[in-house]
């Protein structure tokens, strides 16, 4: 083989890899990418049951309940809308009413927010960034939050999973 | 009176650190050996008075010293005297502080062991490590000072983050830290090469040790992180394909390209500018990663403030570096000779695949990282590109690239023979079938993808133990000739042997951990017992306990297997009051390479508690693997031809003498 056709080898097969690549990427990007919303946007937007998306804001205080085997129900709001979340699970460590909070899941058919994970950050000042900026967007944002998180915040992640299928899987 | 002599030292070490950009260049250029050699000089005393500096941090926060904002807000004076000395990183300033004292640790290093560079590329090669470290010192004295102070000192520190509060912060920055800081090392000799417009095979030897070094720190430092991440936040994730951690895993993919292509570069005089290319990549990498762990772009455990102009800073120097270094390489990388000629299958050629997969994998993760950042800035909606994605692109071409790397070192160099290669590897592709088989039989439940990803790994592995068998000639030859050869065996072979069989051990350790993990979780009381895989784990009682700066609840849990008492596991929650803040910490019990895992949730009012346990089959192979990859690298280093200062062949010095 002459350098020219061993160089053109190497060229297609990197085109060959490439290609491949883009091809699994533009596959992935088709169903494995979720979206954020906050409940005002799930309200306007009319997403579909089912539908996977991360859901960021408040805990309303006072929406918290327990039930059995850490069956746990709690509203988020935005100020402008209010979206019951049920989960299954250990909830983080910093999980308090009245904080930010971002779950993801689904909704069911009946317009429950089905979570299988909870985030929420390692500190008692942190406002999760997403939830923050969605809150600034629809003018809900109070300065109180502004000043605590400019106060030096260090959060940390914690996550909670939730189990779906039962005690033991 | 510290903190100001800290940061006189850090102000002196930018000082010397802009003669050094600047003196040794004008030296080369007027062939000036006194000039060139003020590198020298200049670079161990930027590593004085850096590292002056960084005691004098390390001073303040075990004295707590609260005047200075950074220990105010980073201490207490209760905590651990190692968590004194590790909180002097675990903020950003610190943290940034330790990066420019690496910097600095290995600029030292090539100015100490490098008499045997040619005066003008050593000085070339300093020049480049005083830009960047021109950069980052400016940067942590305008946007980050460790050492300023407080106007009224408060009595008391705001306390250390309860998740960094931990051994693994005392190794897990430090050596991620000498891994992305390392490969600014094969950067500047990429640049000093591109400046001098000469490079050749001696250049490569000096430069794979380097890479070596940082390879292996990275490698650990990114096994160390993950483990961390395993028992520290309660829930038994070891990778979450986070944006900080796709950003340490960018730079060790691109450094493993860099490794192997600085090989073919050094044995066979090829791939010249691929491998100028990909030193500049590799670190640009981990610039990238520091921009998006530092600026707050990205909220994580990682991102400690979010101050915008850091991380406009960040940017420009990473647009200049990036850009400049980018630039310089269009410019003057065709004026470098092309190298010697192979077939598409050799060695070589192997080592081109591995690099091509390698860099697509890496560009795969670049994507996933940047794409939710670019829609929320373009497009203005937010989304995570998570596990599900990584599943469907990156999983595929590691796969592919592990089904390549057994023939890769069996396939000679220049001109190799597929088929012979294959028929040698008859054994290692039958012992990965077997175990698929074996596997199939025998696991219930569980993805039909997992055993054969389990051969896969026995396949690498086999494939591993072959290449010494074949170099040794084990089964050929009398056992004694064999012995007598598998001494002779270059160290480097034994290393990518283990290196290789180190990311088979691995994958069947995440194959296992991610298929089989049982898991439990639910509320008990005293006495209850839970059944998880064959494990009854009885909790026997909740108690209280006061630690130096914090409160903890621990559990105490009764650990039997059919009827046979094996341990007491006791998971704590604890609650640190200075920042009204709580951590798990979860309890761990090794059978073999498997694990039984206990963290704990919510206490309820009734005096049960929330519980979760896992039981993890095989799981810390997945950190085996890593270690067994970083102890491959160590053999390969400890090769003679590679040692850093090791003699290396007159020839090849005559032919890189400055030009006169």
């Amino acid at each position: 083989m002459t350098r020219k056709q061993r160089r053109m080898t190497i060229i297609g097969g990197s085109l060959a890899v490439l290609a491949l690549a883009a091809a699994l990427v533009l596959n992935a990007l088709r169903d494995s990418i979720v979206f954020f919303s906050t409940p005002t946007m799930v309200a306007e937007k009319h997403v579909a049951p089912g539908k996977r998306f991360r859901l960021g804001g408040l805990v309303q205080p006072g929406s918290l309940q327990r039930g059995d085997n850490l069956a746990v129900t709690f509203e988020v709001a935005d100020g402008g809308a209010k979206l019951p979340v049920a989960f299954k699970g250990i909830l983080p460590d910093l999980f308090r009413e009245g904080q930010g909070v971002v779950a993801e899941g689904a909704l069911d058919a009946d317009g429950v927010f089905k979570a299988d994970t909870v985030l929420a950050k390692h500190d008692e000042t942190y406002m999760p960034k997403d939830v923050a900026d969605a809150l600034k967007k629809q003018g809900h944002w109070k300065d109180d939050y502004g000043a605590k998180a400019s106060d030096g915040v260090k959060p940390g992640a914690t996550t909670a999973q939730g189990n779906p299928q039962g005690a033991v899987r | 009176m510290i903190a100001e002599s800290g940061h006189y030292a850090l102000v002196l070490a930018l000082g010397l650190a802009l003669i050094q950009s600047i003196v040794p260049l004008i030296g080369a250029r007027l062939c000036d050996d006194a000039l060139m050699n003020v590198a020298r000089s200049t670079a161990l005393a930027q590593l004085l008075f850096v590292g002056a500096s960084f005691i004098a941090l390390v001073t303040l926060h075990v004295n707590s010293d609260f005047s200075v904002a950074n220990v105010y807000e980073n201490s207490h004076s209760m905590k651990p005297l190692l968590y004194k000395i590790t909180g002097v990183w675990g903020n950003h300033e610190g943290s940034m502080l330790l990066w420019v004292l690496i910097l600095a640790l290995f600029g030292g290093l090539v100015a100490a062991f490098g008499n045997n560079l040619p005066l003008s590329l050593r000085a070339h090669v300093l020049a480049v490590q005083a830009w960047i470290a021109s950069a980052f010192y400016l940067f942590i004295l305008v946007t980050s000072n460790p050492f300023l102070r407080i106007a009224n000192p408060p009595i008391e520190g705001r306390d250390l983050n309860p998740v960094l509060q931990d051994i693994g912060l005392a190794v897990h920055p430090p050596m991620l830290y000498l891994g992305y800081v390392g490969f600014s090392i094969s950067f500047s000799f990429a640049i000093a090469a591109l400046l001098e417009g000469r490079i050749d095979a001696a250049w490569a030897r000096w430069v794979r040790p380097w890479t070596l070094v940082a390879w292996i720190f990275l490698t650990l430092g990114i096994a160390m992180g993950s483990y961390w991440a395993y028992y520290e936040l309660g829930w038994g994730g070891w990778w979450f394909w986070d944006p900080v951690e796709n950003a340490s895993l960018m730079p060790w993919l691109a450094g493993t390209a860099l490794l192997h292509s600085a090989l073919v570069m050094e044995k066979r005089n090829a791939l010249k500018v691929w491998t100028i290319l990909l030193s500049i990549l590799t670190f640009s990498l981990s610039l990238l990663g520091t921009f998006l762990v530092r600026s707050g772009v990205i909220t994580s455990v990682h991102a400690f403030a979010t101050d915008p102009t850091r991380g406009v800073f960040i940017l420009l120097i990473l647009c200049l570096f990036i850009g400049g270094s980018l630039s310089l390489f269009a410019g003057r990388a065709t004026s470098l000779k092309q190298g010697g000629l192979f077939a598409p299958i050799s060695r070589e050629g192997a080592l081109v695949l591995n690099n091509l997969l390698l860099t697509v994998a890496c560009a795969v993760v670049l994507f996933g990282t940047l794409y939710p950042l670019a829609m929320e800035m373009l497009a203005d909606f937010k989304m995570s590109v998570g596990a599900p994605f990584y599943n469907l692109t990156f999983a595929p071409l590691f796969t592919l690239l592990l089904l390549a790397v057994p023939f890769g070192p069996l396939l000679a160099w220049k001109r190799g023979d597929l088929l012979g290669v294959t028929q040698r590897l008859l054994a290692a592709g039958v012992a990965g079938l077997v175990a698929v088989a074996i596997v199939w039989g025998w696991a219930s439940g569980g993805s039909t993808l997992a055993p054969l990803a389990i051969g896969l790994g026995i396949f690498v592995i086999a494939g591993a133990v072959t290449d010494i068998v074949e170099r040794t000639g084990l089964v050929r030859l009398p056992f004694a000739t064999a012995l007598h050869r598998a001494r002779g065996l270059p160290r480097s072979a034994w290393g990518s042997a283990f290196a290789h069989a180190g990311l088979g051990v691995a994958l069947i350790g995440i194959v296992c951990e991610t298929t089989w993990n049982s898991e439990y979780i639910a509320t008990m009381k005293q006495n209850d017992v839970a059944h998880v895989a064959g494990y009854d784990v009885k909790l026997d009682g909740l108690f209280q306990r006061q630690g130096p700066n914090f409160h903890e609840m621990i559990a105490e849990f009764n650990v039997s297997h059919d009827g046979e008492k094996l341990s007491v596991m006791t998971p704590s929650k604890r609650s640190f009051t200075t920042r009204g803040s709580s951590t798990t910490e979860a309890a761990l019990l090794t059978r073999g390479a498997s694990q039984l895992y206990i963290s704990l949730g919510d206490a309820t009012a009734e005096g049960a508690i929330a519980v979760r346990i896992y039981h993890k089959p095989l799981v810390l192979l997945i950190w085996w693997g890593p270690v067994l990859m970083a102890f491959g690298g160590v053999l390969s280093l400890s090769d003679r031809r590679l040692r850093v200062g090791a003699p290396k062949p007159a020839r090849a010095k005559q032919r890189l003498q400055p030009a006169e």
